[in-house]
């Protein structure tokens, strides 16, 4: 099955403080430059998977979305997995392809969490992924969920703030280099460690953006391919599900991302040391630690001190998330994972810019949602 | 708005009912003997839809924690820094709880912890005291 699904469409919206926009009408742009990039008129999409929205929640996100840009699909669903439903709207949009269901999918995800909600308001909504009776009245915000993996994960294997704040490091640096990212300032590990505590351990700086946003991708035939540019195929996919609350996880160090992975990389054929560029997940710095090390890229305790000295910048080992990632580049809920999506994308052809990692030829992108409860993976490659 | 108050359901009526005695419930599957909380009619081993409810004797230790000092839900503002913790109870049961009292920030990994009962409205929610450094 692997390789006869391409990504022929790629697109994002600028990020950050967008006012005067709505969800609905950046997915919309997003979508429309998804479908143009792929050389395709609106017509020729018979496949839609959409995702959700704070700002204008739909118990049919998907049909409003369709009616709302004039869409009438032969197949036409939503996608709610929190961060993973980039990648697992793209493992489905392939697996209708190569069953011959669609001949072009367009996944679609944005929100304008940042000006369309109040103050406080994307921060106090993500809250209510707390279980309602179990772990809600204790106050469990997101971060805090995500400093109880923190801790634990620090505790069994010598992880340091410092480490975890050369993550971020990492991914302002790849940001400054993007005109569309969200902060592009460069900071320091000291910036990171005097950055307001939010839970212990984790600090603002440790913590991803509230952006708005939207990006889309287009999912084609390999067969119905008939442009001239690189060949983007999905190689290899897989997912992980081990629980939804972060009281309810079989455990704190080893997640559902182990599973997704060994998957993708499995019908792939490939292995972590083939990667050239990898684009994961990173709502805190936290999760990019857990997951490039239950990915197989580092071993335990190993991600930070290998973001300290350089291997996941732009001509290290491992260059990871060259656009900044949620961390600096943007989230925009679902449109968060899917802006890793369009990186990979864009890497792959080679036309990152001053981004460009040389060469890049394979990639793998990674998606996690609730409390690295939902993670879907997928190797993507420049194919022939 | 206050702090949320829990809202019993059919499957946790029982588990409440027991926090307003001061009694803390969880549940053992028949079939299989998995422990499980929070309370739920399917065990998450086997499957099995026959469950005990049993008592714990209300101790346990700490397996992470954090500090929260900004709270996401305005209702917790007054408590920043406030104390979430996973705590293991001894009968082999995980489960969220703050930990409250005085000394909650010396709260560490490792530390042992009994329960207490908050009132919250008219419901007692579980909460975790630290018990005496060793």
């Amino acid at each position: 099955m692997t390789g006869s699904a391409l990504i022929t469409g790629a697109a994002d919206t600028p990020v950050g403080r967008l006012p005067g926009h709505s969800a609905m009408s950046m997915q919309a742009a997003a979508a429309r430059a998804a479908i143009a990039d792929a050389g395709l008129a609106a017509d020729d999409v018979d496949g839609v998977l959409a995702a959700y929205s704070f700002t204008q929640p739909h118990l049919m996100l998907a049909s409003a979305f369709c009616e709302y840009m004039g869409l009438r699909p032969s197949f036409n669903t939503a996608i709610q997995s929190g961060g993973a439903t980039a990648c697992s709207g793209i493992m489905l949009a392939a697996a209708l392809v190569e069953s011959g269901q669609c001949r072009h999918v367009l996944v679609v995800t944005g929100d304008n969490r940042l000006t369309g909600l109040p103050p406080g308001g994307a921060a106090a909504m993500l809250a209510q992924v707390g279980h309602p009776e179990f772990e809600q009245p204790y106050g469990l915000s997101v971060p805090a969920a995500y400093a109880l993996v923190a801790q634990r994960y620090m505790h069994e294997y010598g992880v340091t703030a410092e480490h975890l704040a050369a993550i971020a490091v990492t991914q302002r640096a790849h940001a400054a280099r993007h005109p569309h990212a969200h902060m592009r300032d460069p900071i320091t590990v000291e910036d990171v460690m005097k950055s307001r505590m939010i839970a212990t351990p984790l600090k603002l700086l440790d913590c991803c953006l509230v952006s708005d946003g939207a990006a889309a991708v287009v999912i084609s035939a390999a067969h119905e391919f008939r442009d001239g540019r690189a060949r983007i195929a999905i190689l290899g996919s897989g997912q992980g599900h081990t629980h939804e609350h972060v009281s309810a996880a079989p455990s704190l160090t080893h997640f559902g991302c182990e599973a997704s992975a060994r998957q993708a990389f499995a019908r792939a054929g490939v292995t972590p040391v083939d990667i050239d560029v990898a684009e994961i997940y990173d709502s805190f710095t936290i999760t990019l630690a857990v997951e490039l090390e239950s990915i197989g890229f580092f071993g335990k305790g190993e991600a930070g001190p290998a973001a300290a000295s350089g291997e996941l910048g732009l001509k290290g080992r491992l260059p990871c998330n060259t656009h900044g990632g949620l961390l600096s580049y943007g989230h925009s809920g679902a449109a968060g994972g899917m802006f890793h999506v369009v990186e990979a994308v864009l890497q792959l052809r080679g036309s990152a810019g001053p981004r460009q990692v040389e060469g890049a030829a394979l990639a793998f992108v990674h998606g996690d949602g609730g409390i690295l409860s939902a993670h879907c993976s997928l190797v993507l490659g420049r194919v022939h | 708005m206050g702090k949320p108050i829990p809202t019993p359901t059919t499957d946790s009526a029982a588990y409440w009912a027991g926090c307003n005695r001061e009694e803390l419930l969880y549940q053992r599957c028949g079939a299989c003997g998995h422990v499980q909380f929070y309370p739920r009619r399917t065990c998450t081993a086997c499957q099995a839809g026959d469950l005990d409810s049993l008592q714990s004797a209300q101790r346990g230790t700490i397996h992470s924690f954090t500090v929260v000092q900004r709270a996401a839900n305005p209702a917790f503002n007054e408590d920043v820094p406030y104390v979430v913790a996973l705590v293991d109870l001894d009968e082999g049961f995980r489960m969220m709880m703050n930990v409250v009292g005085d000394d909650r920030l010396s709260a560490a990994i490792g530390r042992r912890v009994r329960v207490v009962f908050e009132p919250r409205g008219e419901q007692k929610l579980p909460q975790a005291t630290l018990e005496a450094a060793t």
